[in-house]
């Protein structure tokens, strides 16, 4: 008997590994779907510094029984759109994307929204309808299918209408199998989060009932946009470095140093050099396979690199991060943190943080924890997230909450890379470098809460205090009058304004 | 037949006195803009002595402040005063209320008591604050105890002024409540007091006519006495100057049931006139136990701790109380007061009250 070999396209790869990309079920299939491509139009919006507006429809087409129905879903962004020429493989070609480059993005593998189409494509049999403009005088409308085995589009339909309104943007709709009211919880929540960690962004959705969530933006104000940055020594493994080599123009390896890496100047390239014992002057391209190797070993040990700055980061900022807890929230309380920038493994990374207390905060009987990664919140596997692990090894009884307090912390990590355990995007590994800076950020908020906790049990006791005084001054100024058989009963009211230590409010 | 001054009226007046000055106290206070406070003295544990002399409990120098700027006090300054209030309310309608029913007023009012310990205490305190006790301000627990002789009093209680009774009128005895508590004393042809731990005894004495062979009123304490019987038995003693006996079972809790009548408890060491400092403890005693040979039990371990207590306790000093006691740790029985109906039912008033009554008298 012989083995057949066989090549799968990464198409087909990822179709027949589908639940590590977030398509197990036919819930979290919607779940995931809607997701992607809110992702794609959040992204495509804040390049160009647009605040977005990004409206969604699921519509029910038909049930397939058990629970699981055909839905058509529609998202549209006023975003960047896809020049014409990139739609077919941006929407119909798997690992295609345009957010490989080394700045902060939702997107990163060029995967999520093409997984999407591919998922309704196997389920429905049904083309993708994708409509997009750049803003220029011509939308172009496409009908699209994947050719799963080798991970090609297939044109099925082309058309270029008159731009007259300048509209741009981009309207993606397919069809997909799915149980969208298994999934209803964790899509509201999704949309809810991602609203307040977009507080700039408009969102509408209208579910398959007909019930319109709208999700209005709270400001205008974006955070500035992340700058593209180059690679930082300590973050390059053989592989990136040779492909480094390939496409330089550098003639020798201190030109090649200094225009490859991220702040690295020439004396530090010289200093770095001397210390791999590579000549300054050596033809990059022709370094050996195992002087490759040494180089990028080198380069993890010597430690007079600058650290990556954090300009290629884009995080919220206090009162952005602030504006959206209080404008889905409205707490009593609210304190934000943003630590300053840190590295783990050449990768620049900005923690944020904030804790909020009360207003429409459930009491679920345990802090409510948002987690969010470059602007995306996290919903599932909470359990194995480093944050989660975080809060729960810290005592709260020294900051004064319990338990049944309506307390809710969000934290946002950003970083040219998040350390995600899984391509599915959902909870964050526990690197030392990150997990440090996520409890100073915890902690530093917490006694912010701490403080406004301690003068809200002051004036609680302070106003029982005041209230009992208030209860009995009268009572005994009646009493006494009585049992003293005087006509007229004296006024306390002196008595219990002496007692006061606070400004009522 | 002696006539006797009648007190009570006198006693009432003194009360609602004493009520309104505590009113005028806190008024005037709060008239002139201060946080009222009293002053008391204190009933912890460590400011209460015995007094030799008076033969009682008695209260020492420290006293304690209540005041109601102090958010710690306030809430039973209040019920002290509400406290006041109410029973001067009782006093003067000439109505009573039981400890009970005074807890449960005060919810009326808006301040509830968090317990009838709580109601107990501030009773206390104004007992305390206005050297009365609560019987004189119409306040009653709910126990009852009973007298039976010849003697006549006479009524001070609304739809009763004036009204007479003699206290052989029953014969199951008259209940020492709050009317006969508040009666005055008219007249009497007893020469004697015979206080009686247990009901069953007290009937037998009213059958055999013990309060005509032997010129006594016979009180039932029924256990340990109500404070209304102290005050009772005291006041047969000193406003109608009887001498008073007291029989109770022969053990340590039958022989303290007799010391309370006679020198009082701890608790009570803010009052006075609820003791009988010259009755006497008449039995069943230890000695008759071995000297009647009567039927007895065992004294149980908590029998013999309690004898330890009582032997360490300064009202026990005197020479007939040590000698009971040790004869008690000896002998290590006890034995009821019915045990002498092993020699026939009148036995007890026949032969034993009589020999008992000579050798104290
Ligand atoms: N709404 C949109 N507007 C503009 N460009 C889009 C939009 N949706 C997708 N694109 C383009 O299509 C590419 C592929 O998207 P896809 O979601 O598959 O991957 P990605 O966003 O790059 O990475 P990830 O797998 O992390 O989502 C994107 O990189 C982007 O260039
Ligand atoms: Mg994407």
């Amino acid at each position: 008997m012989s083995q057949i070999f066989e090549h799968i396209s990464p198409a087909d790869f990822f179709y027949r590994n589908r639940d590590i990309a977030g398509f197990s079920n036919p819930s979290r299939a919607i779940y995931s779907a809607i997701r992607e491509l809110v992702e794609n139009s959040l992204d495509a919006a804040e390049s160009i510094g647009v605040p977005p507006d990004i409206f969604i429809r699921l519509t029910r087409i038909k049930e397939s029984g058990r629970g699981v129905s055909v839905y058509e879903l529609r998202v549209q962004d006023n975003g960047t759109g896809v020049p014409s020429q990139h739609i077919p493989s941006a929407f119909g070609q798997v690992l295609f994307g345009s957010k490989y480059r080394l700045k902060q993005s939702r997107g990163t593998f060029g995967l999520g929204g093409t997984m999407a189409i591919l998922y309704g494509q196997i389920t429905t049999h049904h083309p993708a309808h994708i409509i997009s403009s750049t803003g220029d005088s011509r939308i172009y409308e496409y009908r699209l299918s994947i050719d799963i085995r080798r991970n090609r589009p297939i044109i099925l339909q082309r058309k270029s209408l008159d731009n007259d309104h300048k509209w741009r943007g981009t309207i993606v709709e397919f069809r997909l199998e799915g149980d969208y009211f298994r999934a209803m919880p964790k899509v509201l929540e999704y949309l809810k989060q991602t609203a307040v960690v977009n507080p700039y962004a408009n969102i509408t959705f209208i579910d398959p009932r007909g019930r319109l969530y709208m999700f209005t933006r709270a400001t205008t104000s974006m955070p500035p946009p992340p700058k593209e940055t180059k690679p930082h020594p300590y973050g390059v493994d053989v592989e990136m470095m040779q492909r480094l080599i390939q496409s330089t123009d550098a003639r020798d390896m201190l030109t090649f140093m200094v225009e490859t890496f991220h702040r690295v100047g020439k004396s530090i390239a010289k200093n770095f050099l001397k210390f791999a014992g590579i000549s300054p002057k050596r033809d990059p391209k022709k370094l050996r396979p195992d002087e490759v190797v040494h180089l990028v070993q080198k380069m993890k040990t010597f430690d007079e690199f600058l650290p990556p700055d954090a300009s290629c980061l884009s995080p919220l900022g206090e009162e952005l991060l602030k504006a959206g807890i209080i404008k889905e929230y409205q707490p009593e309380f609210i304190a934000a943190i943003q630590r300053k920038p840190s590295t783990y493994s050449g990768h620049p990374f900005i923690v944020e943080a904030a804790i909020a207390y009360g207003g429409n905060i459930p009491r679920k009987g345990d802090i409510v924890l948002f987690r969010f990664a470059n602007r995306i919140p996290l919903l599932y596997d909470e359990a194995s997230d480093v944050s989660w692990k975080i809060i729960k090894s810290i005592n709260w009884r020294r900051y004064k909450a319990t338990p049944d307090m309506p307390i809710a912390i969000a934290v946002h990590v950003c970083s040219t890379k998040i350390p995600y355990k899984t391509v599915g995007k959902e909870f964050i590994a526990d690197r030392p470098e990150v997990s440090r800076e996520i409890l100073f950020a915890i902690r530093y908020v917490a006694r912010k809460l701490q403080k406004f906790l301690t003068r809200v049990e002051y004036k609680q006791k302070e106003l029982r205090r005041l209230n009992i005084f208030a209860k009995y001054l009268p009572k005994i100024a009646r009493f006494s009058t009585d049992l003293a058989e005087k006509k007229r009963t004296p006024n306390v009211d002196k008595l219990i304004r002496s007692v006061k230590r606070i400004e009522e409010d | 037949m002696r006539k006797i001054k009648p007190s009570m009226k006198e006693r009432r007046k003194r009360v609602l006195q004493a009520l309104k000055g505590l009113g005028e106290k806190i008024y005037t206070q709060i008239e002139k803009g201060k946080f009222p406070w009293i002053e008391m003295p204190s009933r912890s544990t460590d400011n209460i002595y015995y007094d030799p002399e008076l033969r009682q409990y008695i209260l020492g120098d420290k006293k304690i402040r209540r005041s109601a700027g102090n958010i710690r006090h306030i809430a039973s300054f209040t019920k002290l005063v509400w406290t006041a209030f109410f029973v001067r309310e009782l006093t003067r309608e000439r109505k009573t209320s039981t400890l009970r029913d005074l807890y449960y007023s005060a919810q009326a009012y808006e301040m509830s008591f968090k317990d009838q310990a709580e109601s107990d205490n501030i009773i206390t305190d104004l007992e305390t604050v206005i050297g009365h006790a609560r019987e004189d301000f119409n306040v009653f627990p709910e126990e009852r105890s009973a007298v039976f002789g010849d003697l006549t009093i006479e009524y001070n209680v609304p739809g009763y002024e004036g009204k007479r009774l003699n206290l052989t009128s029953h014969p199951d005895g008259v209940m020492i409540g709050p009317a006969l508590t508040s009666a005055d004393f008219v007249r009497t042809s007893a020469d004697k007091v015979i206080a009686i731990e247990k009901g069953g005894l007290f009937t037998r004495f009213i059958e055999e006519q013990v309060y005509r062979k032997f010129n006594a009123i016979l009180v039932l304490t029924a256990g340990q006495a109500p404070r209304a019987t102290r005050a009772f038995i005291h006041r047969l003693n000193t406003e109608l100057e009887l001498p008073v006996y007291i029989f109770t079972d022969g053990d340590p809790w039958g022989m303290h049931i007799a010391m309370v009548i006679i020198s009082g408890s701890a608790n009570a060491a803010h009052l006075r006139d609820l003791t009988t400092p010259d009755a006497v403890w008449s039995g069943v005693w230890a000695t008759d136990i071995v000297n009647y040979k009567l039927p007895s039990d065992k004294l149980t371990d908590v029998d013999i701790k309690r004898l330890h207590e009582l032997a360490r306790d300064p009202r026990y000093k005197g020479e007939l109380w040590q000698r009971e006691i040790k004869t008690f740790m000896k002998i290590k029985k006890k034995a009821e007061q019915e045990a002498f109906s092993r020699y026939g039912l009148t036995y007890i008033v026949d032969e034993y009250l009589p020999a008992k009554l000579e050798g104290e008298a």
